[in-house]
């Protein structure tokens, strides 16, 4: 696994969203907190089945991570994924020295790279001339940053994470331009309403 | 529940009332006149103190906390509130998540950059039109029953709140307290 996980991006393989998010929500056994970015990112979670321990974003750009950070440092037993795009990731591109900083060992965000804006027209984002969010992530002190060299191997990084004590993670795939499987029901209330009783604290009432 | 003599500074006062009110996780970015509530809050094993890097995060983490059932607080200045509006309106009014915020306010009252004073125009008119229930606290007595009450109402009623604290509370020299 040494020389697998350190894949540099340009040998890592062009995947597809809609099959590494269900191969994701495949692996999650113990009511793990998902939180699904901008956009695409959401809609695929969505449509991989609507756990009750997901939450969907219906806007604010590069919040999935931090909004994730939240929720891993209430609940410090639960392991929690964000689900972020590299626009949206870009534009809160901070987070990763704040998570790595605060220290989650329950925090893994995975980062979907199609070196565009996919939803908006498929403009070229920055990933698209060079920026790598590994490397970024790394120098932001997120030292365990990982390109998924393919599936099987996001399925064992996955697998990494879930059974992990070792600090916050990221996990980078580059994807190819397919759309989603579904759309997200934009009710915002109903989405917080079931997150919150899907991940609820067993001394506590959603 | 309090102690109105007026020797309690206000920053010891805040951290009573969270403290009263199970808010334990704070998120900040710095501002002058908050330095010594944020010192105080770092050096109190009670609190969670995360200083991200920008008040998006900072909004974003103790909405994330609150969903997972922790309260928290946002600490930031004037011109932090004035890169809010679109997580405040995407994300916290409509998901109907009570983040509450301190504000220290910045550009008026002596202010000496233009910059400042212009920013800190787009803060109430930004408040009032996303509906979001705001106060400033001007009066050193005030401080227990405003925080208190804001906070109280935000958990209460899941909506955002923000406590302005103005100058006349924070630079204003206070006849016989030790400032
Ligand atoms: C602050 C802000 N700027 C711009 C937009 C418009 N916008 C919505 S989604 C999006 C692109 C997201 O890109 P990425 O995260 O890479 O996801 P993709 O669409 O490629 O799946 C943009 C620019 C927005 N919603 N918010």
């Amino acid at each position: 696994m040494t020389t697998i996980s350190n894949t540099e991006r340009g040998a890592a393989k062009v995947m597809n969203r809609t099959d590494l998010t269900q191969r994701l929500v495949a692996r999650l056994h113990k009511d793990e907190a998902v939180v699904g970015g901008i956009g695409h990112t959401n809609w695929d979670l969505w449509a991989s089945g609507q756990r009750p321990q997901n939450f969907y974003m219906l806007g604010s750009m590069g919040l999935a991570a931090p909004i994730a950070l939240g929720v891993a440092v209430a609940q410090p037993d639960r392991m929690v994924f964000a689900l972020e795009g590299d626009g949206s990731l870009l534009m809160q591109v901070g987070a990763l020295a704040t998570i790595a900083t605060v220290e989650p060992a329950n925090l893994c965000v995975i980062v979907w790279d199609n070196e565009a804006f996919h939803i908006t027209g498929g403009q070229k984002s920055l990933t698209a001339t060079g920026a790598d969010i590994v490397a970024m992530a790394r120098g932001a002190g997120l030292t365990n940053s990982t390109w998924a060299a393919d599936e099987a191997h996001f399925e064992s990084l996955v697998d990494e994470a879930l059974g992990g004590t070792t600090g916050p993670r990221l996990i980078a795939a580059r994807i190819d331009m397919t759309k989603p499987a579904g759309t997200t029901d934009r009710d915002p209330v109903k989405i917080r309403l079931n997150f919150m009783s899907g991940i609820a604290p067993p001394d506590k009432e959603g | 529940m309090s102690r109105d003599d007026g020797a309690e500074p206000w920053h010891e006062t805040v951290i009573r009332v969270l403290k009263e009110n199970e808010v334990d996780l704070v998120t900040y970015i710095p501002d002058n006149v908050l330095r010594e509530l944020i010192d105080a809050l770092h050096a109190d094993p009670y609190f969670t103190v995360i200083c991200p890097a920008r008040e998006e995060e900072a909004v974003a983490i103790v909405a994330g906390a609150y969903m997972a059932g922790r309260r928290g607080i946002v600490l930031m200045q004037t011109s932090g509130f004035a890169t809010l509006p679109n997580a405040l309106a995407s994300l916290v009014v409509p998901f109907q998540i009570p983040v509450v915020m301190m504000i220290s306010e910045r550009g008026i009252l002596g202010e000496f950059q233009i910059g400042q004073a212009i920013v800190c125009k787009t803060m109430r008119p930004v408040l009032q039109s996303i509906g979001i229930e705001h106060h400033t606290i001007e009066e050193h007595d005030h401080v227990p029953f405003v925080v208190d009450s804001m906070i109280r109402q935000a958990f209460a009623t899941r909506s955002p709140a923000a406590i302005i604290l103005s100058p006349l509370l924070t630079k204003r020299p206070r006849a016989g307290a030790a400032q």
